[in-house]
């Protein structure tokens, strides 16, 4: 009987506790909103990042984005606008000097290093205290306040709008550069419109779910539904269905508990694209029987 | 007035066309006229120029002097009265598309605005399914597709403006001998049906010989246009190139033997095998 032994039943306590809840989930209300916003912007642009395959990209801008933060957080800035600005430099300069694939696969891994040791520096000469400090990077939704999710939810509502505005020549251009060009589709401005939408939804999942995680819910929901359909209906829907499933349920399940939600969303996410690669397999086998 | 002009002018005309890149002259004084209903093969060596010249005719590269008229107006980027075909590239499995999605790209793929589905697009969409031989598989995955299959849903996706011109950038390569037939008879259809002049870029003419009407012939910034009976000629090449070329006819095929700079396989009009059948 040490205090010092893992106790199983202890750590199912921990993981999962429902006591006082509805209490707590009037406290975050605004949370879960944002959650849910962000569920619903990164399943759609996470489409346009598998065609584009831009997911490593996504991984270095939300690093920058996380130097962006950590300096914000130094110099007493407003953080989301650190991190937004992080974002913006990171997804442009990425933009910009990679077009091709390759490029773009050895600048991010150039800047994403860079940016991360940028981030430590500044969170290490940072007096404050440390709870912050990793919050950045593994996730603090419930420690965001009220004034800084009102401006990620209108960040998410601005990205969202942008994006169904320019989804049909963004498809056109994401599947066939060249032949979209040929039919007047701007497809410079929209590469570059492109960026800076990753990149604000990138700021916002950073403040969500921490830098190193944002590729659960930017990159797997998208994953997940082009395993199972490539309706170009079903597809985004599918996305944005896991995306919020994961982000809400995620912190839904992790309220009671005292552990970081981050853990909670990844693993919904991860599971989704599981059941969908199983799902998907068996629908690829019945077409090659059919 | 304008109307009749315009149907009177020829479908594409370049006039000094001259496109020079630093010293290299890719192509110069080139006098050109495509009519309605023509089958016009581009022909040359890599780097010769044939790629340049539909990027300039699309209005996506400015020409060092001359001009260049499409229907008579000046050329200018996105002209919907354009139809482009691109050399094969297989699109990828997991890209959220179907058939009938790459064909309505080519439909509004342009427009910006929200995506919403209407009758008047999804009959047009049957329609050119219908035309390129492609209804069957309508609704798959386009990354599930054959390279020829893909290949009749570009044809489709370039007419569904109903375009006066056809550029094709080498649209049969890397296609087996069915699917090269197949694909090269939907666009000599359409030309023949509705008078869509052709203008067709390719290193290898034997596939689309019987439907060529002429031929420009770039080498070395120099130029030849005429039928195929009268540029695909052992003299008339070797007066163009400056070296010996000899010109095989065997079998209703082209052989071009000895083209100099080809960078490897890819001869102008010539085949590996081509070259062994004639030593």
């Amino acid at each position: 009987m040490t205090a010092l032994a893992f106790d199983p039943s202890d750590l199912w306590a921990r993981l999962f506790s429902f006591e006082n809840y509805g209490e707590i989930l009037a406290l975050v209300q605004n949370s879960i909103l944002a959650a849910a916003v962000l569920g619903v912007v990164g399943g759609l642009i996470g489409v346009f990042v598998m065609q584009r395959d831009m997911a490593f990209a996504v991984h270095g801008i939300s690093e920058l984005s996380f130097a962006g933060a950590a300096a914000a957080l130094l110099f007493g800035v407003n953080v989301v606008v650190g991190s937004v600005v992080g974002s913006l430099i990171a997804a442009l300069l990425i933009g910009g000097l990679g077009a091709k694939a390759r490029d773009r696969n050895s600048i991010t891994g150039v800047l994403m290093p860079f940016g991360l040791g940028l981030g430590i520096l500044c969170l290490a000469l940072y007096p404050g205290r440390s709870g912050n400090q990793f919050g950045l990077l593994t996730g603090q939704i419930v420690s965001v306040d009220s004034p800084q999710l009102g401006a990620l939810v209108v960040i998410s509502a601005l990205v969202l709008v942008v994006l169904m505005l320019i989804w049909r020549p963004l498809s056109f251009d994401s599947l066939d550069s060249d032949v979209a060009a040929a039919r007047g589709v701007p497809s410079g401005v929209l590469s570059v419109v492109f960026m800076v939408l990753l990149g604000l939804t990138v700021a916002v999942s950073v403040q969500i779910i921490g830098a190193l995680l944002v590729l659960s819910l930017v990159v797997t929901p998208a994953a997940a539904a082009l395993r199972v359909s490539a309706s170009p209906v079903m597809v985004p829907l599918l996305s944005v269905t896991f995306g919020v499933v994961s982000a809400v349920g995620g912190i839904l399940l992790a309220l009671g508990g005292s552990l970081p939600i981050s853990p909670y969303i990844t693993t919904i996410s991860f599971l989704i694209y599981l059941v969908c690669r199983v799902a998907g397999r068996r629908r690829v086998s019945r077409r090659v029987h059919a | 007035m304008s109307g009749t002009a315009a149907a009177s002018a020829p479908v594409l005309q370049v006039e000094g066309g001259s496109l020079r890149f630093g010293q290299r002259v890719l192509w110069d004084e080139l006098d050109l006229s495509v009519a309605r209903g023509e089958f016009l093969a581009v022909l040359g060596a890599n780097g010769s120029g044939k790629t340049s010249l539909l990027k300039a005719i699309l209005g996506q590269l400015a020409l060092s002097e001359g001009q260049i008229r499409v229907s008579g107006r000046p050329v200018r980027r996105g002209d919907r009265s354009i139809g482009y075909i691109p050399q094969q590239r297989l699109i990828p499995a997991g890209t959220p598309l179907r058939a009938r999605d790459l064909i309505g790209l080519g439909i509004d793929g342009h427009r910006f605005g929200l995506p919403l589905p209407s009758r008047g697009k999804r009959e047009r969409v049957d329609a050119l399914l219908g035309e390129v031989g492609a209804t069957s598989y309508a609704d798959e995955p386009v990354g599930s597709l054959s390279g020829g299959e893909q290949q009749r849903l570009r044809v489709g996706q370039s007419l569904a403006s109903d375009p006066v011109m056809l550029l094709c950038d080498e649209p049969l390569i890397s296609l087996d001998l069915n699917h090269q037939r197949a694909v090269s008879e939907l666009i000599d259809r359409r030309r023949r049906d509705d008078g869509t002049a052709v203008v067709f870029v390719t290193h290898d003419i034997n596939p689309i010989l019987p439907m060529v009407d002429r031929v420009l012939y770039l080498a070395d910034g120099r130029f030849l246009t005429g039928t195929p009976d009268e540029v695909l000629r052992s003299e008339v090449l070797t007066a163009l190139y400056k070296t010996p070329i000899e010109v095989i006819r065997a079998a209703g095929q082209v052989i071009v033997v000895g083209v100099p700079d080809q960078h490897g396989h890819h001869g102008p009009a010539g085949h590996e095998h081509g070259t062994e059948a004639t030593a």
